[in-house]
């Protein structure tokens, strides 16, 4: 299990050793799991509510699975640790972040001043996903609450 | 036009200030080339065979006249004096500075422009009809529906990392001038049986080394459903398309792999939970991006006469002038294809002129047309002649819109990294093999397309007659194909038999116009003869 370098929770990460997708699917009490990229998240929502740690594996950066994977299970309501593990660099940083990734575990330390520079440059967005931070076209239409 | 507000113009300011950090961490070398590779790419930042190029995006093919004259600027400023307008409706600049850069991106965003997903793999410039807004057959005006496209695709967090490069073209008449079947998404606007506007989506066309036409994957997606739907599609394809393979990476592999009906039933179940949420603008943000695109303060009631007693103008006027839904104006398309030209090529001065025209005589506003011309959409007939008087001037008054002289041609190997052959020389000696406007005007409407390699950046899949550049044992060589469309009667071209060396080709060409001319019945194009006798009569002339 690869340790996080950086986590916004609230709670220390977990310390559970992942267990792989495969093996959860044939009937693991795990807290913790592991998806690879061609894996699908799906086989794991009927399991959310005994899960705590989910590590989703980036091998390469330039495969951008993993994205949807975050997307998908924080779509369907999880609200554990969702760590990125492996190839992961500073420059995809945000876009994970808006994915639902709230732990990194790299395979080379991130510089962290180069995080908050690119955790800093852009003020709004156009999409809505479930990071909850209102997209642009709703700041636009504030509904009258 | 659209015009940015405050979250449009921080957004490109703060993609400024990023690349500028990006590129300082290159040159102290905290960035490898490997890493900077990646994020360079997304600025549409190349590094070529002699520089690097940058490719500015200009969403949907639209520019007002203070963008253009800062093409110019740009062109003239870091650049050796001209650029290169391409198929994707953007431009490129292929003598860049690296440090430059960011100033050039600065200097873009004062005028609301950016080269933000110009390449790499994520969802590129969304493109449209160069008639927008202005041709008499369309149903609706598709640029709102694009800008609202762009906007949703402009650092979408989950698809920046793609299986391959993903273009979006959005028309609305039945008529197709922007080779919309061979996009990765293709989106035709229509009116369901009620009556309502929606989409029709065409998903997996491409050209590439693979070409293939997208098939319809929904009849209609609600106007307030457009963005739930994309994303279901981009998902699909994010997480199913091949990675194992960048030549079988692109949708129309995973869509022909699988199935339309497969793929379908994949993006429908993404759909029905996409809808659940509420990831998607209110209607109020369509409208309030179409308030942006209403007509022009048309004048009412001018006359449609056009005095013709200058035949080089009327020729011109013929050609390359296209019916405007106002009476008394018309839609211009400046020619960007001299004799002898670099198919695309406009020099800094010919920018700044296409600007003051267009500020002049046509609303501020001008198109850039996916066959690499510059169209001026809204233009009284009263103003034509002096127009044209000035294009001719500036030796953009060529007459020669869809004729065998107005191709399209790549880059090629003067200057790609990928190429295999050099398609200008090629694409200069047709035209001035074919230089006489009487002689093309005989031949009719004839795309011609060329690419210096397998990659089709210059659509020869889809041209009525195509020319492949490849590498034969280290000599370029030319394979002619034949019968391809990128229009409404969208078809892939095949090829006819061996290449030819650059002479050759242009022989080639000369002896299938040659078989058409002959064979072609009444009010026939070169395409639909071709289509009614077959291959054999080509083959025939040209192999004996």
């Amino acid at each position: 299990m690869a340790e996080p370098q950086i986590i916004y929770r609230d709670e220390p990460a977990v310390t559970d050793t992942p267990v792989a997708l495969t093996d959860f699917a044939s009937g693991s009490n795990a807290a913790a799991v592991r998806i690879e990229p061609g894996e699908d998240a799906r086989a794991l929502l009927p399991h959310l509510s005994q899960i705590k740690l989910v590590e989703i594996a980036f091998p390469a950066f330039g495969d951008g699975r993993g994205f949807s994977s975050a997307q998908i299970l924080r779509e369907a309501g999880y609200v554990g640790e969702l760590r990125a593990t492996g190839d992961v660099l500073v420059d995809q940083f945000v876009f994970l972040r808006r994915c639902g990734f709230d732990s990194f575990a790299p395979n080379s330390p991130l510089n962290e001043d180069d995080v908050k520079a690119a955790m800093s440059f852009f003020p709004d967005f156009y999409q809505k996903t479930s990071d909850g931070v209102a997209a642009i076209w709703a700041q636009r239409h504030p509904v009258a609450s | 036009m659209y015009q940015y507000d405050k979250y449009d113009q921080a957004m490109v300011d703060a993609r400024v200030a990023e690349f500028r950090d990006q590129v300082r961490r290159r040159l102290d070398g905290s960035l490898s080339e490997d890493q900077f590779k990646h994020l360079r790419l997304k600025n549409g930042l190349y590094l070529q065979l002699h520089a690097y190029m940058l490719r500015v995006a200009i969403p949907y093919g639209t520019l007002s006249s203070k963008q253009m004259h800062m093409l110019a600027h740009i062109a003239r400023t870091y650049d050796k004096g001209y650029g290169h307008f391409t198929t994707r409706q953007n431009i490129q600049y292929n003598w860049i500075n690296l440090e430059q850069t960011p100033d050039i991106l600065a200097d873009l965003a004062t005028v609301e422009m950016h080269a933000i997903q110009t390449s790499g793999n994520c969802i590129r410039n969304i493109s449209s009809d160069h008639f927008a807004g202005a041709a008499a057959d369309e149903i609706a005006d598709p640029r709102p529906w694009a800008e609202l496209l762009r906007q949703w695709s402009t650092f979408h967090p989950e698809f920046q990392l793609l299986p391959r490069k993903f273009k979006i073209a959005v028309i609305a008449s039945a008529t197709d001038r922007a080779a919309m079947r061979l996009h990765d998404i293709g989106i035709e606007l229509v009116n369901n049986a009620d009556g309502v506007l929606g989409a029709k989506f065409f998903v997996g066309g491409g050209m590439g080394r693979t070409p293939m036409i997208a098939p319809c994957i929904r009849e209609f997606v609600p106007a307030e459903e457009l963005i739930s739907y994309s994303e279901a599609c981009l998902r699909v394809y994010n997480r199913y398309g091949r990675r194992d393979n960048k030549y079988k990476a692109r949708i129309k592999i995973l869509v022909h792999e699988i199935g339309a009906d497969e793929y379908r039933r994949q993006v429908e179940e993404e759909f029905a939970h996409m809808k659940t949420l509420g990831l998607i603008p209110p209607v109020a943000e369509l409208e309030r991006i179409s308030a942006f695109f209403t007509d022009p303060a048309f004048e009412q009631g001018l006359s449609d006469d056009i005095d013709r007693s200058d035949p080089d103008f009327a020729v011109w006027v013929d050609q390359n002038t296209h019916k405007h839904k106002t009476p008394g104006y018309v839609s211009v398309t400046i020619s960007l294809k001299p004799e002898g030209g670099i198919p695309g090529d406009a020099t800094a001065e010919q920018i700044d002129l296409m600007a003051d025209l267009a500020e002049r005589y046509a609303f501020d506003e001008l198109r850039v047309t996916h066959t690499q011309n510059i169209v001026l959409a809204h233009v009284r007939k009263a103003d034509l002649y002096a127009i044209w008087q000035q294009l001719d001037a500036a030796g953009l008054a060529t007459a020669n819109l869809d004729l065998i002289s107005d191709m399209i041609a790549c880059p090629g190997l003067d200057y790609c990294s990928l190429a295999n052959a050099r398609s200008i020389p090629v694409a200069q000696k047709i035209s001035q093999r074919f230089a006489d406007t009487g002689r093309q005007r005989d031949l009719g409407e004839l795309k011609l397309k060329i690419s210096g390699c397998i990659n089709a950046c210059g659509h020869h899949h889809a041209g009525h007659i195509g020319i492949l550049g490849v590498d034969k044992k280290g000599v370029e060589n030319f394979q002619l194909l034949l019968g391809g469309s990128a229009a409404e009667d969208v078809s892939i071209a095949k090829i006819v038999g061996p290449g030819f060396d650059e002479d050759g080709i242009v022989n080639a060409v000369e002896t299938v116009t040659n078989v058409y001319l002959g064979a072609r019945e009444q009010g026939e194009r070169f395409v639909d003869t071709y289509r009614r006798i077959g291959m054999e009569p080509f083959k025939e002339a040209l192999y004996g």
